[in-house]
């Protein structure tokens, strides 16, 4: 019995480092309506600099004051990053907002491995909660007994600082109608700001508070924020009883899922975060969008499709891109495939998001299903390439249809977390179930037959089946299906109105779209001839994600164009330099705040300034569209 | 004049909403803006003060041109605006909601103060705890214009105050806003109901496809029955 309730202890003084996080994020969430996945980054140089300043000045003291020290300091980095980025996305649509963010957490790694080193810190013990209390023959430390009765306080001062000093009515009022809030005089500009630099101190002071407890290291960011993400989520966004109560949850689930379902730990979580944002999509303690802001939209272009001389052109660069082999070298052709292999899970994401306006954060979950399918079917049955080819993807295609058909109930900025959790499952039953996946071993040896195995040859495949695939789906955003598709994007109660069953169609897209880079994953696990969790992982989702926006996100094809211009950058960055991160978070950063709409999308707008004059006072970053009056 | 509108272009993406709007507002005038929905009276005041990104044309406020300042600065010169859709902040209580609009006392307004509201909108006062989301339509409306003029402005924007309210609550609307004339606000009200505008305003302006096509007193306006049948919904 002792023992249960030390573990219970234990699952208490986690949760304050992740409630003091997660309300960071929900009352920035609340004010600026940015997801801040830059969170874990705060939390994590947080960390980095408590670690430095008590390691600099000893004594209680030292050690107290470097934690706070270190908080504030992170802090104004906070009210930097603030005014010189977020300042400019603010009116982008909220993918925009997650994408910059998350360029910024690429930079962030990189850049404490250039200042820490890569190593692991171990930080100093706190002064006075040294040593362990005895509680029925089990022991537990006295720091972990000071941070269970910390959450409750820093829940205490927030209410009173919301409740009863006037930034905090301020506050309040912004969360629910900002523009309101600046019609009555306030500058929303230092609002913003403030309260961007509060959620920050407390992603920061929750890092500084973790040195006496875990190491300081180079990827504690990535796992914060997916734990952050899963309690703000089952929480409700904007709300901190709720990130408190959640935060609890989620610790005491990660505590007692160890001993009770050693196998799954890692899914409990994610398993209660889906069916939260089911049976309440909006949270236990938040409250239901009044209106989902429309996502992708940047402006109103309609779409049309090719005329002749384009198909000409478009067959043109087939016909170019198949004479590759002639002169290039095996490597340039692997590189190629990959391309290639890229193209169609590119343009899968494509269809999903700009003609569903779906914005998957967990895409890769349905490549690397493919590429698994493909896996079992070759390693397990045996059976051959063309038909683990055919019949790989189907597993992309099932998972689709599960996850799609939960997933298409929400709609934002839950969609794309519910979508990120479904991804985090697969990966963790990738990860984990090693008797059958391999682990993180994944499985090895998936070579293709020989008529597909020399380079030129399976080039000529992948190249094949990109064009297929995005001609298909080019053909769907104009047939009567991808008519109903953009329709329930730009208004689901209006298609609905005029008899679209806007959750099927939706649905349809979300299988569609999971089954395309299923195929594209199964090409993949021939290429590389292995499989491993990575193929399902967060960075590859967003790596999709970059590439979609790269290509320009209004756009029907832009995929190709993001997807070829960014794999290639990517594997000539990864071979130039040890900053990969860096140069790539940068790069992303700088996408979002000027070519906000892609490479394809800036062509075609100056292609439109070439036949006539822009109308008066479109900006780039045009406010979304309000119906007059 | 205490404001003057002069060319005013508006734009929503590629639709162009307001063309040349131009208008005048005299120190302790109520002016009223009239036409039917859709017209451009809403677009028109969130051109004022900023509210609407894409616009051009000079607006000239107490001597200053504010045409190219951030919403909330003009705001705190002196312009206050009372939105059509009441945007009561519903998780704040009425003081709450009342402090947001809070604004230091300045010398050429009258100074408005909780007590002196409570005075001028008797129902506030008898709900100070009250969350904003659980009031009715016309408690609500009292509550935006109260808001409104806890920053002390010396011109209000009252965009379409009567709508959706009862008779009774209309009535005491129209005793609020000459309490505030009164004290010395200029006001100009955007209305669709031209009996509500005859009985607080000085002249009128109407608006139609969003330009203004006609401008004087209300005894000018009486004495053209066309065009006040031409544009106005009676």
């Amino acid at each position: 019995m002792a023992f249960y309730v030390v573990q219970f202890l234990t699952g208490l003084a986690s949760a304050a480092s992740l409630f003091l996080v997660a309300s960071g994020l929900s009352i920035i969430f609340g004010v600026t309506r940015i997801v801040n996945f830059a969170h874990g980054a705060f939390y994590m140089i947080g960390a980095y600099i408590a670690f430095t300043l008590t390691e600099r000045f000893s004594g209680a003291f030292g050690f107290w004051g470097g934690v706070v020290l270190a908080a504030l300091a992170v802090a104004l980095i906070g009210v930097l990053v603030e005014m010189v980025l977020l300042r400019r996305i603010y009116h982008a649509p909220e993918l925009f907002q997650l994408l910059g963010t998350f360029g910024l957490t690429l930079m962030v790694e990189d850049l404490v491995v250039l200042i820490w080193g890569p190593d692991d810190l171990v930080g100093r013990r706190a002064p006075g909660f040294k040593g362990a209390v005895d509680f029925f023959g089990q022991n537990i430390p006295s720091y972990d007994l000071f941070l269970i009765v910390l959450g409750p306080v820093v829940l205490g001062i927030l209410w009173l600082l919301f409740q009863r000093t006037r930034w905090g009515v301020l506050v309040r009022a912004a969360t629910q109608d900002r523009d309101m809030v600046a019609a009555l005089g306030v500058n929303q500009k230092w609002l913003f700001t403030s309260v961007f630099a509060v959620g920050v101190f407390l992603a920061a002071l929750g890092g500084a508070l973790q040195i006496p407890r875990d190491a300081v290291h180079h990827a504690m960011d990535l796992r914060i924020i997916v734990e952050v993400f899963v309690v703000v989520v089952i929480g409700g966004l904007g709300s901190i009883v709720g990130a408190f109560v959640a935060a609890v949850l989620v610790s005491e689930l990660n505590a007692f899922g160890i001993l009770i379902f050693p196998k799954i730990s890692i899914i409990l979580v994610f398993l209660v975060m889906a069916v939260v944002l089911i049976v309440r999509p909006w949270g236990l303690f938040g409250k239901p969008e009044a209106a989902a802001r429309k996502t992708p939209g940047l402006s109103v272009n309609p779409w049309r499709p090719l005329t002749s001389n384009e198909r000409l052109a478009a067959l043109a660069a087939l016909v170019v891109a198949a004479m590759l082999p002639l002169v290039a070298g095996n490597y340039a052709l692997t590189v190629g495939s990959e391309i290639a292999i890229f193209v169609i899970f590119a343009v899968s994401l494509h269809f999903l998001m700009s003609v569903g306006g779906l914005a998957s954060f967990g895409h890769a979950a349905y490549f690397g299903l493919g590429a698994y399918g493909v896996a079992f079917l070759a390693k397990m049955a045996g059976l051959p390439m063309i038909v683990c080819l055919l019949l790989g993807p189907l597993l992309g295609c099932m998972g689709a249809a599960v996850f799609g058909f939960f997933a298409v109930q929400l709609s934002g900025v839950y969609f794309a977390m519910l979508t990120l959790a479904f991804a985090q499952i697969v990966w963790s039953i990738a990860f984990q179930w090693v008797s059958v996946t391999g682990g993180d071993n994944g499985i090895l040896g998936v070579w293709p037959e020989k008529w597909a195995a020399s380079p030129s040859h399976f080039y000529w495949l992948a190249l094949g089946v990109a064009a297929l695939v995005t001609i298909a789906l080019r053909v769907m955003v104009f047939s009567p299906f991808g008519y109903a598709l953009r329709a329930t994007r730009d208004s689901v109660l209006r298609s609905e109105a005029v008899g679209i069953d806007a959750k099927r169609i939706q649905w349809t897209a979300f299988v569609i779209a999971g089954t395309t880079a299923g195929i594209g994953g199964a090409l993949f696990a021939y290429l590389k001839g292995s499989v491993f969790p990575d193929n399902l992982g967060i960075s590859l989702s967003v790596d999709a994600l970059v590439m979609v926006l790269l290509g320009g996100v209004e756009t029907v094809s832009g995929g190709v164009i993001g997807a070829i211009v960014y794999k290639a950058l990517n594997i000539w960055l990864v071979s130039q330099t040890d900053l990969s991160k860096l140069v790539l978070g940068g790069f992303i950063v700088l996408i979002v705040v000027v070519f906000p709409k892609g490479i394809v999308g800036m062509l075609e707008i100056l292609a439109q300034r070439r036949r006539k004059s822009s109308p008066p006072g479109s900006s780039l970053l045009a406010k979304p569209i309000e119906s007059a009056e | 004049m205490k404001l003057t509108v002069e060319g005013l272009n508006s734009h929503y993406g590629p639709a162009h909403i307001l063309f040349d709007i131009g208008f005048e507002v005299g120190a302790g005038e109520v002016v009223a803006l009239l036409g039917r929905n859709g017209a451009g009276k809403s677009t028109t005041f969130r051109s004022i003060v900023g509210l609407v990104a894409q616009r051009t044309g000079r607006i000239m406020f107490e001597g200053q041109d504010v045409s190219a300042r951030p919403t909330h600065e003009i705001v705190r010169e002196g312009l206050g605006y009372v939105p059509e859709e009441r945007r009561i902040f519903t998780d704040l209580t009425v003081e709450e909601n009342l402090e947001v609009g809070r604004q230091p006392k300045r010398a050429n307004a009258p100074y408005w103060t909780r007590e002196k509201l409570f005075t001028l909108f008797p129902n506030l006062g008898e709900m100070k705890g009250r969350p904003g989301g659980r009031m009715s339509g016309g408690e609500q409306q009292m509550l935006t214009i109260a808001r409104t003029l806890m920053g002390n402005p010396s011109l209000v924007l009252l965009d379409e105050p009567s709508e959706g309210l009862s008779p009774k609550i209309v009535e005491q609307m129209v005793d609020a806003i000459l309490t505030m004339k009164k004290e010395g606000v200029s006001i100009v009200v955007s209305e669709q109901n031209l009996h509500f505008a005859r009985l607080i305003s000085d002249r009128a302006y109407i608006i139609e496809r969003g330009r203004i096509c006609f401008g004087g007193t209300m005894a000018e306006l009486d004495a053209r029955p066309d065009i006040r049948d031409a544009h106005l919904s009676l």
